[in-house]
Order: C-alpha cells, then sequence, then structure tokens
C-alpha cells in the first residue's frame, strides 16, 4: 500500500493519476485542488467564450473519472511540505501524510509592477476558469478592451473577445507578436491576419502608467473600459522553493521527473526539463508536456520505470481560422519553403532538424515533429522531398516497412 | 502526314452528372486517354488513343463512362467493310505486314456450337454430382496395350511417364515476354493448386517459377529460347512446338522493346534483341527427325518425362498425328485455327488453319482406324470457351483442353487485342513495371481457380446428366453429340449423327 | 486488434481509397454527390518515383494524440482511437503530435481520423474492401 497525494488537479495530475492507475489500482490517492471545479482543460476558457464549448464538455475527464480511479477530492489549497515527515499543509493546517508525492501546481499569471496600476479599479488575467467567467460578465458592445501581451493568451483573449466587444487594442514590448514561438516573418504575417480581423496592436512599447480607465503608451493615452494582464505567467515552486529544492525558472526535474527531494515527484507547467532540442533545462509549458510527464511521473511513483527524455517545445494555435504549428527550437540552418497563403522554416544543425513553424498549411507537421523528438538523422531521409511536403515516403524502404508494416 | 485516313474505332460516353473528377481513369490508363483540365474543372478524354480495354469503366466509382463503337461509318457495303477499308489505308500508310493480337475473331462457323449434348432421361438415369461420386481425373500419355507379367506372374510395369490431371483442363502456352512476371506467377500457384499444369510457352523459364517444376510443362520452341538442361529437368513434361493454332507455318516474334531484364535472362538472348523464332526447327525437317528430337529430350530427362508434340490444325492433320504418334512422343497437342497469340500477321490468323472441332474428330477417327489412339493422347486448344466445350472437345476424341484466352479473361484480359503495343492495362501482356503491378497474383490466382472449379462443377453436372461419372466414359463417345444446322459431310467428319437421328 | 496495411507492392496509385474514405465518412448515399466537392479522405497516398502507398491511423498501442489532446476528445477503446465531434475544438494539438501526419482538418474545422469504420454504417473498412489490387488490407499483425 502506498500513500499517493497530488497537488494540482489539471493535466498533470490526471496523467499521474492514470500512470499509477496502470500498475496501482489498490492504494489510496489524495488530490488537492486550489479550484473548486472538476478538472477542466484550461485552454479552453477563451473558446467558452466564443461558445465554441460549455462548461460540461471543458471537463478534461468525465465526471466519474475520480470515483472510477478511486481517488479522494479535496478542494483545498496546499500552502506548505514537510518532507522530513512527509506531510503536506492545507490553508487551514490540516496536515496529510504521503509516501509520495506529486507536485503539479502549475503557474499563475505574471502582472509586472506599473505605476499607477492601483488606480485602476478592476483588472483581470486570463488564466482560469474564474478569470474567464468574471471577464464573461463584463465584457459588452460598448466595451473598449486594452490587453497587454500579445502572446498566446493575450491574443486569445483578443480573439474570444472580439465579436463582443467595441475595439481591441494589444500592446506588447517585443517588436512582435507571438515573440516567444513565431521569428519576425511569421509574426508579421500572424500580424496581418490579426489587424485585418479588426485587432490594433501597438508593438515595442510598453505602458508607462495606469490613471484610472487610460493607459499611457509612450507620448499616447489610450482608453479602455476593461484592462487585461496577459504578460506572461510564473511557475508556482513555491512549494519545492520553500523548503529548499532545486527550482530555476521552474522546479527541476530529471526525466523520471524527480525533484531533488526524495520521494517528491514534479510535472507540468511549474516544472523546467530537458529539451532536447536546444539541450538545455527549461520550462516547456505545454498540455501534451504536461500529460506525457505527469504520467510518466504517476508510473514512476507506482513502482514502475519510465522516462521522459524527449521533451520539445510545441504549440498548436488557431486564430481567427488561421493555423499556426510550431515546435522545437529555431537554432541552425534555415529551410524556407514557400507556401501559397502560408508560411513555412525548418531550422536544422549537425544534421538533426532542430525546429520547425509553419502557418497556414498545418496538414502532417507532426512528421516533423517526430523528426525532431526521435533525432532522425536528416541523411537518412529526402530532405528536400520532406521539407517540401511532410511524407514518409521521404523516409527509406525499411524504414516505411518498421513505420507502416506492423503493429505500432 | 497530310491526312490521316483512319478514324478511330471506339468513342467514350462519359455521363458528366456521375463523373466526380476522380481522375482514376485518368491515372490507370497507360494510353494517356482521360486528362484532367485544371482551368474548367472537367475530365477531357482523347478517343483516338482509346483501345477499348475497359480499365476506366471497370475502376470508376460512380459508373460514369462507357465506351462504344464508333457510329461514324463507312456507306454500308457487304463486300467492302469498313474493317477491310481500314486496312487497305493502314497498309498504304505503313508498307508493313498487318500485326494483330489474340485470336481469330472473324465470323466464320463455330462448331461447338452446332453440336448438341445428350441427357438420360427414363432408361440409364442421370447420376447427381452433389451426392455421388464424379472422376474427372485424367492421366495423359501413352497407354500400355497389353498387360505384361513376369514369370512369377507378378505384373510388369510397362507404363510411360504419364501426367496426372485432376481436371481435364490445363493452361495453354503463352511465354514469358509475351505475358508478365506476375501472370506466369498466377498460372503457376493455380495450376499447383488445382493439380492440373501450366505451359512456360516459348519463353523459357523464371528461375523464381522452378518451385513450381511439378506443375511445369516446359516447351522446346523452334528458336529454342531458355532452353538448358536444367529447364528441361525442372517440369513435368516437355512439349515440343511445331506450330500454334493463330499462326501456323510461321514462328514467334517478341520485339526487342520487351527484351529486358529478367525475360532476356529468361531466354538466354540479349537485351533489346528481338526474339524471332524461325518457321521450323532447324533440326527437324522430316518424320524421322522429330522421332529423333523426341528421343533426345527423353535420353536428356532420363525418360521421366513425357514428351508433347504440339502442332496447329492444318489441312492433313490426320495424317501429321498418324505419324507423330508413332513418333514415341507421348502426347499431341492441337491447336486450332482460333487459337490466341500476342502477335501474328493478321493474314495468317485470319486465314491459315482449321477448326479444331474438325481436326480433332478427324485424328481420333484415324488413329482408331489405324489402331495407334491408345500410342498418345490428345490434347486440344483454340477457343475453348466454356465448360460445354470442353465436354463436346472430349466427347469427339480429346484427352484434355489447354485455355489460354479464358485464362487470361479470368486474369482480366479484356480482349481489346492491343497486347502488341505493351501498353496492357491489365497488367497481362507487357513488361512494363508499372503495369504489371496491377496483376497481383494473390487475386490472380483465386480468379483461375473458381474458373477451373465452376468448369468442373458444370462438367459434373453435363456428364452426370448423361448418366456417365468419369471423363474417361465420356472420351470419343461421340453418341452422346448431335449436330445442328450441320451439313452432311460435316456430320460425316464428325461423326456424330443430326439432332432428331 | 485488426488494422488497416497497404502493401506498397501492389499500391496503383489509383487514389480510389481516398473517395470510398470521403463516401463512407459522409451522409451521401450516392458517390456521385463528391462531384465538385474537396474531398478530405482519412487515407491519403503518398507517391513519388514510381512508388506508391496510402497512409491511415495506425491506432498505436501508445497513442501521441490522445495524450496531447487537450479536450479528452480523442480516446481509445478496444484499441480503436476515436474522436468526439462534440468535444474536438480544432485546436490541432494532435497534429502536431501524429508521428504519420494521420490526423487532417475536416470541412468543419476539427480533427478528423480514419476510425476503421467503425463509426460508419461499414461493417468493415471500405478502402479494404474497394482496393482494386488488393493492396489495402484489414489483418492482426
Amino acid at each position: 500500500m502506498t500513500k499517493y497525494i497530488i497537488i494540482g488537479n489539471s493535466t498533470a495530475a490526471i496523467g499521474a493519476i492514470e500512470g499509477i492507475r496502470s500498475l496501482d489500482t489498490t492504494s489510496p490517492i489524495t488530490l488537492f485542488s486550489s479550484e473548486n471545479h472538476h478538472t477542466y482543460s484550461r485552454p479552453l476558457i477563451s473558446y467558452l467564450l466564443e461558445n465554441k464549448t460549455t462548461l460540461e464538455k471543458m471537463k478534461y475527464r468525465d465526471d466519474n473519472f475520480y470515483e472510477l480511479n478511486n481517488v479522494t477530492v479535496v478542494y483545498e489549497k496546499i500552502v506548505k511540505i514537510n518532507s522530513d515527515k512527509k506531510q503536506v499543509y492545507t490553508e487551514a493546517n490540516k496536515e496529510f501524510s504521503y509516501d509520495k508525492l506529486l507536485v503539479a501546481t502549475g503557474s499563475r499569471p505574471f502582472v509586472p509592477p506599473t505605476k499607477g496600476l492601483d488606480s485602476v479599479k478592476k483588472y483581470f488575467t486570463f488564466m482560469s476558469l474564474d478569470d474567464a467567467l468574471d471577464l464573461e460578465k463584463v465584457a459588452n458592445s460598448t466595451s473598449k478592451v486594452l490587453i497587454i501581451g500579445a502572446g498566446l493568451i493575450g491574443l486569445k483573449c483578443a480573439e474570444c473577445l472580439q465579436n463582443k466587444v467595441n475595439k481591441i487594442t494589444v500592446i506588447d514590448l517585443a517588436d512582435r507578436i507571438l515573440s516567444s514561438i513565431l521569428d519576425k516573418d511569421a509574426s508579421e504575417f500572424m500580424q496581418k491576419h490579426l489587424e485585418k480581423n479588426g485587432i490594433n496592436f501597438i508593438l515595442s512599447q510598453a505602458v508607462t502608467s495606469f490613471n484610472g480607465n487610460v493607459a499611457q503608451i509612450g507620448d499616447k493615452n489610450v482608453e479602455f473600459d476593461i484592462l487585461v494582464m496577459a504578460v506572461g505567467v510564473r511557475a508556482q515552486t513555491e512549494l519545492i522553493r520553500d523548503i529548499g529544492g532545486t527550482v530555476n525558472r521552474g522546479i527541476y526535474v530529471d526525466t523520471k521527473m524527480q525533484t531533488s527531494i526524495a520521494d517528491i515527484y514534479s510535472a507540468g507547467d511549474c516544472t523546467e526539463i530537458y529539451d532536447i532540442s536546444c539541450d538545455k533545462v527549461r520550462p516547456l509549458p505545454l498540455l501534451p508536456n504536461a500529460y506525457i510527464g505527469g504520467n510518466c511521473a504517476g508510473i514512476n511513483m507506482a513502482g514502475g520505470e519510465m522516462v521522459f527524455d524527449n521533451a520539445i517545445p510545441m504549440n498548436s494555435i488557431g486564430l481567427f481560422g488561421l493555423h499556426i504549428i510550431t515546435a522545437g527550437s529555431y537554432i541552425g540552418d534555415i529551410k524556407e519553403i514557400q507556401v501559397p497563403n502560408g508560411y513555412k522554416k525548418l531550422f536544422y544543425q549537425d544534421n538533426y532538424l532542430k525546429g520547425y513553424i509553419v502557418v497556414g498549411e498545418i496538414e502532417r507537421a507532426g512528421i516533423y515533429t517526430s523528426l525532431i523528438r526521435n533525432k532522425t538523422p536528416l541523411d537518412s531521409i529526402d530532405f528536400d522531398l520532406i521539407a517540401v511536403n511532410p511524407t514518409l515516403i521521404a523516409f527509406e524502404k525499411k524504414v516505411r516497412k518498421t513505420k507502416l508494416g506492423g503493429k505500432v | 502526314m497530310a491526312i490521316n485516313y483512319t478514324y478511330f474505332n471506339y468513342e467514350i460516353i462519359r455521363n458528366y452528372d456521375r463523373c466526380i473528377n476522380c481522375r482514376v481513369c485518368e491515372r490507370q490508363c497507360s494510353n494517356e486517354v482521360h486528362r484532367f483540365d485544371e482551368e474548367h474543372n472537367i475530365m477531357v478524354s482523347d478517343e483516338t488513343k482509346c483501345v477499348n480495354c475497359q480499365r476506366c469503366v471497370t475502376l470508376c466509382p460512380t459508373r460514369a463512362l462507357k465506351i462504344v463503337k464508333t457510329n461514324n461509318e463507312f456507306r454500308e457495303n457487304a463486300n467492302w467493310s469498313g474493317k477491310a477499308i481500314y486496312k487497305i489505308y493502314r497498309q498504304a500508310t505503313s508498307g508493313g505486314v498487318l500485326l494483330s493480337s489474340m485470336g481469330n475473331p472473324e465470323p466464320y462457323p463455330i462448331y461447338f456450337d452446332k453440336m448438341l449434348l445428350n441427357a438420360s432421361q427414363v432408361t440409364n438415369p442421370s447420376i447427381d454430382p452433389l451426392r455421388e461420386p464424379m472422376e474427372t481425373k485424367v492421366f495423359l500419355g501413352a497407354k500400355p496395350t497389353e498387360i505384361k507379367r513376369d514369370k512369377d506372374g507378378k505384373l510388369i510395369n510397362n507404363l510411360s511417364p504419364h501426367l496426372k490431371l485432376e481436371v481435364p483442363m490445363m493452361f495453354s502456352a503463352m511465354s514469358y515476354g509475351s505475358i508478365s512476371y506476375n501472370a506466369h506467377k498466377s498460372l503457376a500457384m493455380a495450376a499447383k493448386s488445382l493439380g492440373i499444369y501450366y505451359n512456360t510457352g516459348e519463353g523459357g523459364l523464371h528461375e523464381d517459377f522452378y518451385k513450381y517444376g511439378a506443375n511445369t510443362i516446359v516447351q522446346v520452341a523452334s528458336g529454342r529460347f531458355g532452353v538448358h538442361k536444367q529447364f528441361l529437368d525442372s517440369g513435368a513434361a516437355i512439349e515440343i512446338k511445331i506450330g500454334q493454332g493463330a499462326k501456323p507455318g510461321i514462328g514467334g516474334h517478341l520485339p526487342g522493346t520487351k527484351i529486358m531484364g529478367d525475360v532476356s535472362k529468361t531466354r538466354m538472348i540479349p537485351e533489346g534483341s528481338d526474339a524471332i523464332s524461325p518457321a521450323p526447327h532447324h533440326d527437324i525437317y522430316s518424320i524421322e527427325d522429330l522421332r529423333q528430337l523426341v528421343y533426345s529430350l527423353k535420353t536428356a530427362t532420363n525418360f521421366k518425362k513425357p514428351v508433347i508434340i504440339k502442332i496447329a490444325a492444318v489441312h492433313n492433320i490426320s495424317a501429321i498425328c498418324s505419324g507423330i504418334a508413332r513418333s514415341g512422343a507421348d502426347i499431341i497437342a492441337i491447336d486450332g485455327f482460333r487459337g490466341g497469340t500476342g502477335a501474328a500477321p493478321t493474314r495468317i490468323r485470319d486465314n491459315v488453319g482449321i477448326p479444331i472441332e474438325l481436326a480433332l474428330a478427324s485424328v481420333d477417327q484415324r488413329l482408331r482406324d489405324e489402331g495407334i489412339r491408345d500410342n498418345v493422347s490428345l490434347v486440344v486448344a483454340g477457343s475453348i470457351r466454356n465448360s460445354a466445350d470442353v465436354v463436346k472437345a472430349i466427347a469427339l476424341g480429346a484427352d484434355a483442353v489447354y485455355i489460354g484466352t479464358a485464362a487470361l479473361l479470368a486474369l482480366g484480359c479484356h480482349l481489346c487485342r492491343d497486347c502488341q503495343s505493351g501498353k496492357c492495362n491489365w497488367g497481362i501482356a507487357t513488361q512494363d513495371p508499372e503495369l504489371v503491378k496491377r496483376l497481383n497474383p494473390e487475386i490472380g490466382y483465386k480468379r483461375l481457380i473458381n474458373l477451373i472449379n465452376a468448369w468442373q462443377h458444370e462438367i459434373k453436372e453435363m456428364i452426370g446428366g448423361m448418366g456417365i461419372n468419369s471423363i474417361e466414359s465420356l472420351r470419343g463417345n461421340r453418341l452422346m453429340l448431335r449436330g445442328i444446322g450441320l451439313t452432311q459431310k460435316e456430320l460425316d467428319i464428325l461423326g456424330i449423327k443430326h439432332a432428331g437421328e | 486488434m485488426k488494422r488497416v496495411y497497404v502493401n506498397e507492392e501492389w499500391c496503383l496509385g489509383c487514389h480510389l481509397c481516398e473517395y470510398y474514405c470521403t463516401f463512407a465518412n459522409s451522409n451521401m448515399t450516392n458517390m456521385a454527390e463528391l462531384r465538385n466537392m474537396i474531398i478530405r479522405p482519412n487515407i491519403r497516398v503518398e507517391e513519388n518515383n514510381k512508388i506508391s502507398f496510402a497512409v491511415s491511423c495506425r491506432h498505436c498501442t501508445d497513442p501521441l494524440c490522445v495524450k496531447s489532446c487537450l479536450t479528452n476528445a480523442l480516446s481509445k477503446k478496444d484499441g480503436v482511437i476515436s474522436i468526439d465531434k462534440d468535444k474536438c475544438i480544432g485546436c490541432f494539438t494532435c497534429i502536431v503530435s501524429c508521428p504519420y501526419g494521420a490526423i487532417s482538418v475536416s470541412a468543419n474545422d476539427i480533427a478528423q481520423k480514419c476510425e476503421l469504420c467503425t463509426n460508419n454504417s461499414n461493417t468493415s473498412p471500405l478502402c479494404v474492401q474497394k482496393c482494386p489490387n488488393g493492396a489495402i488490407v484489414y489483418e492482426e499483425r
């Protein structure tokens, strides 16, 4: 009998539960959720506001998931861990003991301290379901919205509000939108598309100060009714940092998802892991990585053996019908392919594909992702052919036979 | 050339309400007839190139296509038909010998269709093949004339080597080169599974098919292509090809463009050189020479294999067969004038040779009259189209039949008769790997098995209906046949009575 | 479990599997209705330099797409991986993940893939039934 405790109720936590239960169907699992909701898919909050999904359909697992998997859910926040005593404590100071612990606390929105921010009556972040529901209550057809941050979160927020409000302005200190995942050319392409859909941008600038419902940006004053802070996120690493675990930009975990503290594992957006596309340890906050990491942690917690050793950043984002898929790191030589109504760049170095950006024609991009993840030597395939169109015919005959000729 | 005298033969009718622009017709036509016009978003067809192989019609998922004979016609003329006129135009343009593929399509009488079978009624009741055992097995080879015993009374084995057939049908000679590797493979696999034989034709035996040797008849033709000791040893029987029904009196011709790769290797001739088989075997100029060749082959194979002589049905067929029956051959294969071919001069194919029904009847009668019928088994070919033809052939005196065209039809041939172009859309009469691929032997051999099994069942039904339960009892049993619409002369040659008699 | 496999040796690149797949997964009763439509099949023919073969979902035993799905729309049941059309929001994270490129964008801008014809009225995969050269088979390996 092993006592499992999971702190967190999102993707990594669910992955861990499924990992544990694949090996251990009897030991008790207790899950602590700081949000008072059934596990839900966080990225769906913008779709909710667009009525493309419902509260019911947003659930990441069915209602009976916890029951079927014999998980006790406690809707309380954990504030402290004692790794010597192997206990965790809630806000009300209730204690619970564990044999194996998973920290899957995710991240929280980062609000940069700006002069005059306290004079703003209310600002919103766009991270949790509650954030989205709050925003929905106030947005109306006269609202002027100012979004700080032209990243994934900020733009998804802009997209879902676009036909509900009067005007949307997005501001970012970077010289281009989606600066963390796109290069200049792809950014420009996307920006034009968003501007055609009614989004206004102010780039290479920051808000110098707020005054009530006016933001001072350089020598311009921008009025707003709704202010959304979508500058970025910070991994919630306090629980581990406070007890001396290795923490940098996220909780450090090895390929078995173990933290530097015995019997404590971590997975998801709160961690930093080894990125094989650039050979560095860094946060890779994407849902697939959270699930796979959580699953891997769960299996190891239950006494199994699994590693997650091919993590890379990946993104799939659609904005106003234009899809972008990116993966890996943009280092090395560049192969740019001309595509109609789109954009495609492949990055390669030392005979490996390191990363790619595809805008528009996203079909079969997963074949590129597998080249990065599997570290496929580019001289073993017809790279010129696959660059134009991701196909399996670019692989040698005997490789094709392994991929397609039998059970995988 | 200034004026195109030849109008195309076929028109392609495409139902545009059904056509979904899937382009399978374009992709699958080796004659490049169909094309997708991107600008107008419509399929267009160039009927001048169409040979009516029906590939596009068969594959079209919405049945949007049909091919019809063009009704662009010359003025009616019972003597100078459109066909006859076009052939003049072609020769005036090319100056060459007209070539055709497959069997004689002209409307000569088909004697099989003028013979009727008997059935039992009151006396000698019918036999039901589903309830009672029926023997369709035959043995081909010389039958001994007497039982010999040794001084202790034990039987002496004086049997010559025989071929055992589960059903009295075999696959005719079609050379590797005229048909594809996959076609040969289908025939070989089917022959093995059915317990019958297929014939290599004059192209030698591909090394991959040696494993089917026990069901293979290896052919020694006048060009001796691919003939070496291992080749002779690998088969179950050796067939000396003197002639072929489609082109009696001349040899074979396979153009150099088809002699590549494995075809060249199997025939043992250089790539690109035309494979021309001479008209006679240059070592057979008399019946004594034939006997010598027969015994050379038997010696080379230790007298373990029966030797077949294949000849075309010509005017003095019975005298020729009488000579062959005394030459030491075990089986005579007679190929009637309807026999198929990969390519033959049109005039020879359409005008030389005689019907197999008449040839068979006269040979069988002559050999019986001379008391040498048991020296040989008779196998006939030359358009055996269905199981009724098989039954009638056996009743006229054959021991078994060879089927050629029928087998190719089972494999997918649509008798478009454009084999000589090498662009067979069904993967049969081609060496182009892209086209050969279209005949998947796993599918092909099953279709051949289906055909033979179906015919076997029908044969059992027909002979059961006559009150006979074995092929042996049908062989040469002319009383089971009656002629209809035949002259007295024809009835006499066939040795049958007229219906009503 | 039986899966769809394509033998490169026999594939003629005729593309009929693509049309029959689209037909199978549509509500059409008559294939002629495919006229003037851009087809979106779940099996796709790849061809280059005289080689051709078709690729469809491998129904992996350890599916990356299911693990990556944001909404739990992709799931595995009895070995078959299927997409719940109500839950899918068209984020296409599955497309980024699938190493075979087996998932594509549907006409409604959500994800679609081969479900072995378990989600339509055919009793067995239609591409297998209709392949003219026996290149596509449905068997256990």
